[in-house]
């Protein structure tokens, strides 16, 4: 398996066979983008493009810390009760409370670290699945926002109406809410994290082999301690983004989010056993969906299920894909001796 | 249960693997009876028994099912997400299939049939393809759902054929059918894999899939079957929840029961690594979470709170089977093996 030790040695710019998953969603994404702007009007504008950036952001941010966990081996099924109570969190902070803006956004991030921080714990010192541990952070999260409120609480607060109401202005007419372009930044801070440092490096390699990565002398728990923590703060920043989107706060809010993340994951390329896969594919993931979403709601006659079983289909196209590239190498690998 | 079996020794019974899931179940039972006194009371009315305890058996009855196939499954080393989905798909067809003016036999073949299909497809993706069971399941976990609201064009399909009523609200020899089929089904499974050596095979094939076929056991033909099976019981569950309601909602039947199943199959002591199974821990992993639900409710409990105290009891029963966990609070032999299965007594397994 190529690892730890490619990552270090080659620049992650270079083609390589890893790629071709990744080069598969861009295409797949092309040719989606593609097919709505022949079969829709006003569909292949640039703003349509950029709104994919803004009706997902909140996904892209979910999607980057789930990202990190898969890349572990693990995998976070609390990251859609972690965002609607984010979102509920931010409501009740600065609408109930009538605390200012920051100071509620940086308690809800420290929450969200927190509360992915305790699951990492729990998985590491008690070795308790991480399947369970955040299927029991997924109940845990969603009944604490049922118990803070059952019924929508909307955001009255000058702080994010400003944020929520304006927009970065493009050139070309063109626009791009704050929300897009803080989940961009989060894309390439993620991205310079996993590709750049130590950090990056461990996840690949714990990904790659647990027992292995231990060997090496590389902290293996706590690496897999902070790829939780860093899941729980991009769920809690996806849920403050979310919040931004909606000017609200709801208990059934990002309800089957998690699905929607693993599944962008996937398409992306990475690889749910762990040790391979790149973040920019999980992010070519979500724009995936989103095309597929946004077509729908420019066709009006399609209904809405359509969705789910072209996700499914995708999924099992992509996971077929990934099958045959690996079973390709192993054969290859195999031939020679 | 099989308590008798513990060594006479306190340490041996604190060790039996079933000793923290029967514990628990016993003390939410206490609890309840503090709440409501005739809370264990069964009594017999117009020829029915009913009854608290008949009726967590009841409300039970589809979960049990589900975590029947998934312990299966989840022995094999491999994991159904599906099997929700399988519920909404069956109760679809089934109920599209009555509207439609379609006889019962025809209704029911076609829903049990297209759920042995369901199954079939994830074995296959999980043995040909040699997908990862969980994502080979989440396939069919994401588009399932689609399919059902396909098949009922998004409405919610509601039938009065007391027929098929009988399948899941219906009443036999004065017990609820759905327990006397939840009960053969049991019986059949503890046949199938304690009497003849079907149960050492799926056991051998999730301890090792590679050394099990080298070994001359075919591995591939058993996971297919064990997901055929999961399919199965999930079909059979999604007849019984559409029945009950006499409706089939494809967006709601069966949500969220995967996890509930996979969630039963963990509390009975069953690693999610695949190996050695307890059909018995399962039905009370099953078992423990309708109660907790029952208890919330006759307790006074709001039910919005639910959900806590669900994540609290699995984080509790989790925690408890974890042996790093007990390791560090008894102190007793901390180099105790990993394998909390292993140390507990040796299960009957006939081969």
């Amino acid at each position: 398996m190529t690892t730890a030790a490619d990552v270090l040695r080659r620049s992650p710019v270079t083609p390589n066979r890893r790629h071709i998953p990744v080069f598969v969603t861009l295409g797949l994404l092309l040719l989606t983008f593609s097919i709505g702007s022949v079969r829709y009007e006003n569909f292949g504008t640039p703003q349509v493009f950029l709104d994919l950036f803004i009706d997902n952001a909140f996904l892209i941010v979910v999607a980057i810390g789930m990202t990190f966990v898969i890349l572990t081996g693990g995998i976070d099924l609390s990251v859609g009760s972690v965002v609607a109570l984010s979102g509920m969190l931010c409501a009740i902070g600065t609408s109930k409370l009538q605390l200012p803006a920051p100071l509620v956004i940086l308690f809800v991030l420290l929450v969200g670290t927190g509360f992915g921080a305790a699951m990492g714990y729990m998985i590491t010192a008690f070795q308790v699945q991480p399947f369970i541990t955040t299927l029991a952070g997924m109940f845990l999260a969603r009944g604490v926002c049922l118990t803070l409120s059952e019924n929508q609480i909307s955001i009255e607060n000058g702080f994010f109406d400003a944020v929520a109401l304006n927009s970065l202005r493009l050139p070309g007419g063109n626009r791009l809410s704050w929300g897009a372009v803080t989940a961009l930044i989060a894309v390439a801070v993620a991205i310079y994290v996993l590709q750049w440092t130590r950090l990056g490096r461990n996840v690949y390699a714990v990904g790659g082999s647990e027992q292995s990565a231990m060997l090496m002398g590389l902290p293996a728990g706590r690496t897999k301690i902070q790829v939780y923590a860093i899941s729980g703060f991009c769920s809690a920043l996806g849920g403050v983004l979310f919040a931004l989107y909606t000017l609200s706060g709801d208990p059934t809010h990002a309800v089957g989010m998690e699905l929607d993340a693993i599944a962008a994951v996937v398409i992306g390329g990475t690889v749910l056993t762990g040790g391979s896969g790149y973040l920019i594919g999980s992010v070519l993931g979500v724009l995936v969906l989103g095309v597929i979403k946004t077509i729908l709601s420019f066709d009006g006659t399609l209904s809405s299920w359509w969705t789910r079983i072209a996700i499914g289909v995708l999924l099992f196209g992509f996971i077929a894909l990934q099958r045959l590239i690996g079973a390709r190498r192993k054969s290859r690998r195999s031939a020679p001796s | 249960m099989n308590r008798a079996d513990a060594p006479s020794r306190h340490l041996g019974i604190l060790k039996h693997s079933l000793f923290w899931p029967v514990t628990v179940l016993i003390v939410m039972l206490l609890a309840n009876v503090i709440f409501t006194r005739d809370f264990l009371a069964i009594r017999i009315e117009q020829g029915h028994l009913y009854g608290s305890l008949i009726d967590i058996l009841l409300f039970g009855a589809p979960l049990i099912l589900v975590a029947l196939g998934m312990t299966m499954v989840i022995a094999t080393g491999g994991v159904d997400l599906s099997v929700g989905a399988t519920v909404a798909i069956s109760g679809a067809l089934a109920c599209d299939l009555i509207a439609k003016g379609h006889g019962l036999p025809v209704a029911i073949g076609a829903a049990i049939g297209a759920s042995l299909l369901l199954g079939l497809w994830n074995g296959l993706l999980v043995t040909r393809l040699g997908i990862q069971p969980i994502i080979a399941t989440l396939i069919l976990m994401v588009a399932g759902r689609g399919i059902a609201q396909l098949i009922t064009g998004g409405q919610i399909i509601t039938i009065n054929n007391q027929g098929y009523k009988l399948i899941g609200g219906g009443y036999w020899l004065g017990l609820p059918f759905a327990i006397i089929l939840v009960a053969v089904a049991l019986v059949v499974t503890v046949v199938l894999t304690r009497r003849t050596a079907l149960g050492l095979l799926i056991e051998s094939v999730g301890g090792n899939a590679q050394a099990s076929r080298l070994a001359g056991i075919r591995s591939s033909g058993l996971i297919v079957l064990a997901y055929v099976f999961c399919g199965l019981c999930a079909g059979v569950a999604g007849l019984m929840i559409s029945s009950n309601t006499l409706s089939a909602d494809g967006n709601n039947a069966g949500l969220w029961i995967e996890l509930d199943a996979i969630l039963a199959v963990v509390l009975g002591g069953t690693a999610l690594t695949g190996g050695r199974f307890s059909l018995a821990g399962t039905v009370l992993g099953a078992l423990i979470i309708q109660t907790l639900d029952t208890t919330i409710y006759t307790a006074g409990i709001p039910p919005r709170t639910t959900l806590v105290f669900s994540a609290a009891v699995v984080t509790i029963v989790c925690l408890l089977q974890s042996p790093a966990f007990r390791a560090r609070f008894t102190r007793k032999r901390p180099e105790r093996p990993a394998d909390p299965v292993s140390t507990g007594p040796k299960q009957e397994v006939t081969a």
